[in-house]
């Protein structure tokens, strides 16, 4: 782990200020990935701005039926919130399905909105990864890919986003609050915060250098049958080989999102509107451009069986 | 004590101590987080400083340069050590690839330096400074690939390279029913919660380290050995360790770079190995490929049996002893067994818990499995039926006590196999499909040299000391109770200190030998001091009857402390052993049955009741024995789903090196584990009438699971791990 400085920010605003105005600075939340990743010296911050201060662990209703998680609100809390479980169960149900009891206490929305990959590749400082190192070279290609993307791939990056909690606020629609350096703020639609690997795998989201989540924004309850199922190799405590989050109306619409299958919650409007056909017709079109390895194509069948069932159990 | 003809009754008998399920006497240390494990003993030496290892970088290969400006210039360092400035070093009797490496590089992550620091965050920070060029060489790392080149190994540790009796090749051909199968294990890592820690100090040319060791004398001499200097100026003390299923037998890394560490720096320095080195700079369980064929008359008796392995090492490793207990689990006149060594340049295959068998019986008892299918005859039925009471090899040996049949017919009955179906894929309970599975499970009993002292004070009190380790298995409470017994005290007035170079050399803790060994070499030293006290007392030693704290012979009764009126009385011995392992062969028996869900649409696979009877001869404390053999199916559990170091055939590592990426199983994937052992004394083993359990347990289970496996789905695995990708093709529809 590199040295680096440390501030506890007053304000969003002053936070996100402090940010685009020290060098290589770095928010820091529950810490639980960043931490891990600054002893291994894959992230090198020179600076670490604490946003745990800022009065942003609160969940409050919006005017219109909404709710507005606080960046800050801890997964536990989220996951256990009355609202949450009646009326966005798959919200709730995917953040007790990530990691573990004590990880969850310290985990906030945000940080697990940023988390990073867990390519085994990015973990091991001494070999090729272009999201680590840009320009090293993907050493997962052609490596062990049993737990990589299988869609929205590069050639420069087939790592996956390991976020439960993600993969459920893809589903919801939810709308990523930010304010900038210079305190303007912004309304980010989820589908446009995690970005496709292409060649620049480094950047990952569509946020701007010092640009902090204030808070996540969960629009008016869509009813509907709600699920996540999280398939991995341990009852417990793994990332997802492939999880569906799911949202199924009587009528038999709804909403479909991926986890575990590519860079970002794997979610396509028109593949949903193949939901009266079945799980085939809808991960056909979900995986209509997909570019499995060797290691990694059982997610297909595996993600289309595991819809299946969700389908199933839904319209029970 | 020399053991040389079968045990009579002793005072062992009496089981007024032993076999009781006794807690752990260190329980409560334990619990309380004031068991002294080897990184927190902060008060055992002033001013210590901190080592932070480097890795090599490579597989195979050479350091080209290695540029330590930088680091050395870091705050708070104090020292630097790599293979240029340690000076000349030995390697150590019982390691193959050198713990320093440099300039060669014989594995990934091989220690190439220690960089010591005031801190442990300035010794992490500056390691991360220490610059090296390497020349990267070609290696070998592809344990299939290499497989048809590999050698003949020298007979080792699990017997010689190549075993026939009559003729294999004719009797498996002339067998009307015959299966030939090739069956894979993964590499596997020890995975234990405290990772390799030490400290090292110096008082000029006399090393002291605390350390987490399994084997004191053999980390002692290896020590003394890879630095040059007399065994006499090593100290190794290793009371606590959190685990180490043979991933602590030798002297690793951590232990001699801070010896190293602390000679250069002139300060005491301790080291913890970094977690996601531990995977590939110590060692493993090597993978294997092993291919199995059996031959057999339609009634199932087995006429012919075949068993060869394959596996890697690095240059002085040995094979995996994949194929032993094929020479003794069933009966058949002709049969054959072959071990093969590939070199290869990955990490260091050795010793993880049960090696040989665990790795064997996962192949092996498939392969009855799918015998059994194919003869049409019950799993349970074919097993028992190719029994046999007597080394198959040489019928002239019998086994001191063999209760397979009874392991299963027992375990059967308990487990509700008569309501297993037999036809695949055929049994369903809501989203999952459901299978038994049985296995049987062996390991072999070792017997080897292990000392005592023993010491009576004017308190009563009686005070053992061995070098014996206590690994998270109950040593010290077995050698308590067996103490107490012998000097017929209650355990209160037992001490036991272990783990220490000073102490009588033990068995020490592997091979599932330390239970019996040891609490024998206890029973020895217990001996001669019953000898010493009713001496002293003017007692004929043959009539003294210890009891409740005092000794008695006629009429004459005398409490103990008062024999040690002036002054301890000591003794010390140690038990050796005759012929009796020669003579008869010693094994311990079992069968694990398991009952597993695999969901219908994921096939993720869960355990559902896991159940297994075990004969291991006396059980000297049924809860410590308990909780191994608990804690071998848990680990069989996670050898059948999950573990798999995976080999990078490019850069010649595991990858997946730390415990995110390596799955080990968790609490929910566990269900209520039953465990019995049948009733049995072995009096050949030794005076205990004990035997080894802690491998026992873990022999056989992950075949267990994958039986049941192909019985809730019909799909035959037969590359271990069995995970979801490998059945979903062949999942019922
Ligand atoms: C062993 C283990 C197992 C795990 N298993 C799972 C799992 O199964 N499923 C799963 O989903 N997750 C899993 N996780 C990941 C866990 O969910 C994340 O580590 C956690 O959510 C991160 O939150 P944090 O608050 O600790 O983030 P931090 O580590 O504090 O920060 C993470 C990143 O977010 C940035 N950041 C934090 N707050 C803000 C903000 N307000 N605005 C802008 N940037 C910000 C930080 O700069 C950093 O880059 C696991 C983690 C571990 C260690
Ligand atoms: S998949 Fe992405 S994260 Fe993994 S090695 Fe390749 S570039 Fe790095």
């Amino acid at each position: 782990m590199r040295s680096f400085s440390y501030e506890r920010a007053a304000s969003p605003g002053a936070a996100a200020a402090a940010a685009a105005g020290t060098a290589n600075a770095k928010f820091i939340a529950g810490g639980t990935n960043l931490l891990d990743l600054m002893k291994l010296e894959i992230e090198t911050p020179a600076h670490l701005i604490d946003v745990n201060d800022l009065a942003l662990d609160r969940i409050e209703e919006t005017a219109d039926g909404g709710l507005r998680i606080g960046a800050l609100v801890r997964n536990t809390d989220l996951a256990a919130d009355i609202r949450v479980r009646r009326d966005y169960g798959v919200l709730s149900r995917a953040l007790l399905a990530g990691a573990s009891g004590q990880l969850r206490n310290k985990a906030t929305t945000a940080g697990n909105l940023l988390q990073r990959t867990r390519c085994p590749y990015f973990y091991d400082t001494n070999l090729p990864c272009n999201k680590r190192k840009p320009g090293s070279g993907c050493a997962a290609i052609g490596g062990f890919s049993r737990q990589h993307a299988v869609v929205g791939v590069s050639d420069a990056c087939i790592a996956t986003h390991p976020s439960d909690m993600a993969v459920a606020m893809r589903a919801l629609d939810a709308v990523v609050e930010t304010v900038r350096p210079d305190g303007t703020t912004r309304s980010i639609p989820i589908a446009e915060l995690h970005r496709l690997p292409g060649d620049s795998p480094e950047i990952e989201t569509s946020l701007e250098p010092g640009e902090l989540i204030t808070a996540v924004v969960l629009p008016k309850p869509v009813g509907g049958a709600q699920a996540y199922r999280k398939v991995r190799d341990r009852a417990s405590y793994a990332f997802a080989l492939v999880s569906v989050a799911a949202i199924v109306q009587r009528d038999g619409t709804g909403r479909v999102a991926l986890g575990g299958v590519a860079h970002k919650p794997w979610r396509v409007e028109a593949a949903e509107a193949k939901l009266p056909d079945g799980a085939k017709a809808v991960t056909a079109r979900l995986f209509a451009d997909a570019k499995p390895t060797k290691d990694n194509a059982y997610k297909l069948p595996l993600a289309e069986r595991t819809l299946a069932a969700v389908l199933r159990e839904a319209r029970a | 004590m020399r053991f040389e003809h079968p045990a009579t009754f002793n005072p062992i008998d009496q089981l007024k101590v032993i076999g009781h399920p006794t807690s752990r006497i260190e329980g409560p240390l334990k619990t309380t987080g004031t068991a002294p494990y080897a990184y927190e003993r902060h008060d055992v030496a002033a001013n210590q400083a901190y080592g932070y290892v480097v890795g090599s970088a490579i597989g195979k290969g050479r350091i080209g340069s290695i540029d330590l400006e930088a680091a050395k210039a870091a705050p708070g360092v104090l020292a630097i050590v790599t293979s240029g400035n340690a000076g000349k070093l030995g390697k150590g009797e019982r390691n193959a690839a050198p713990l320093l490496g440099g300039p060669e590089i014989a594995h990934y992550h091989q220690a190439v330096a220690i960089v010591v620091a005031g801190t442990f965050e300035q010794a992490r920070a500056a390691a991360q400074l220490v610059r090296i060029d390497y020349v990267k060489g070609d290696g070998k790392f592809d344990l299939a690939a290499e497989r048809d080149k590999g050698i003949t190994p020298h007979p080792s540790f699990g017997g010689p390279a190549d075993t026939a009796v009559g003729d294999f090749a004719s009797a498996l051909a002339g067998a009307p029913v015959q299966l030939d199968a090739t069956y894979t294990t993964p590499d596997q890592g020890h995975a234990m919660m405290e990772p390799h820690a030490s400290i090292a100090a110096w008082d000029g040319d006399k090393l002291t380290v605390w350390t987490s060791n399994q084997m004191i004398a053999w980390g002692a001499e290896d020590m003394a050995k890879t630095l040059g200097i007399p065994k006499e100026n090593v100290r190794l003390v290793s009371p606590y360790i959190g685990g180490g299923f043979g991933g602590k037998l030798f002297l690793r890394a951590e232990v001699l770079l801070a010896a190293l560490g602390a000679r250069a720096a002139g300060r005491p320095v301790k080291v913890a190995l970094q977690r996601p080195l531990m995977f590939n700079n110590t060692t493993h369980r090597p993978a294997t490929i092993q291919r199995i064929r059996i031959g057999a008359e339609r009634d199932g008796k087995i006429t012919a049996i075949g068993h060869e392995s394959w596996s890697g090492n690095v240059k002085d490793g040995e094979p995996e002893m994949a194929v032993s207990q094929t020479r003794l689990l069933y009966a058949g006149a002709s049969r054959m067994t072959a071990t093969r060594l590939a070199a290869l340049d990955l990490p260091e295959g050795n010793a993880m818990r049960a090696p040989g068998e665990a790795s064997g019986m996962m192949a092996l008892e498939i392969a009855i499995d799918e015998f059994a299918d194919k003869l049409g005859i019950d799993p349970v039925v074919l097993r028992i039926s190719n029994d046999t009471q007597v080394d198959p090899e040489h019928p002239e040996r019998h086994f001191s006590q063999r209760q397979l049949v009874q392991c299963l017919s027992d375990g059967a009955a308990r487990f509700g196999w008569d309501k297993r179906n037999p036809k695949p894929g055929a049994v369903r309970d809501g989203r999952w499909l459901v299978g038994m599975g049985v296995a049987a499970a062996f390991r072999n009993n070792l017997v080897a040299k292990s000392a005592a002292r023993v010491r009576l004070d004017q308190q009563g009190i009686v005070t053992v000391e061995t070098d014996m380790t206590d690994i998270g298995t109950g040593s010290y409470t077995i050698i308590a109770q067996t103490a107490a017994e012998m000097m017929g005290v209650p355990l209160d007035k037992v001490a036991v200190r272990l783990g220490d170079s000073d102490f009588p050399v033990s068995c020490g803790s592997g091979g599932q030998w330390g239970g019996n060994n040891s609490t024998a070499g206890v029973y020895a030293a217990c001996t001669k001091l019953r000898e010493t006290i009713a001496q002293k007392l003017g007692f004929n030693s043959a009539e003294a009857v210890f009891a409740d704290g005092v000794v008695r012979s006629g009429n004459r009764s005398v409490p103990l402390a008062q024999a040690a009126g002036g002054g301890d009385l000591v003794a010390e011995d140690a038990i050796e052993y005759g012929d009796l392992a020669k003579t008869y062969q010693q094994s311990t028996f079992g069968a694990h049955f398991v009952e597993v869900g695999v969901d219908a649409d994921t096939a993720e696979i869960r355990v559902r009741r896991m159940l297994a009877v075990c004969a291991a001869g006396r059980i000297l404390n049924p809860k410590a024995a308990r909780s191994q053999v608990i804690g071998a199916m848990t680990m069989g559990v996670g050898a059948a789903l999950m573990e798999d170091l995976v080999v990078d055939k490019r850069h010649g590592l595991f990858i997946n090196h730390d415990l995110a990426a390596y799955e080990v199983p968790v609490h929910a994937d566990i269900p209520h584990q039953e465990m019995i052992f049948l009733d049995e004394t072995d009096p050949i083993s030794s005076p205990m009438k004990a035997k080894g359990v802690a491998e026992l347990g873990i022999c056989g289970v992950a075949a267990a699971v994958a039986n049941a496996v192909y019985n809730a789905t019909g799909v035959r695995v037969r590359d271990y791990p069995i995970t979801l990708d490998k059945l979903l093709a062949g999942m019922p529809v």
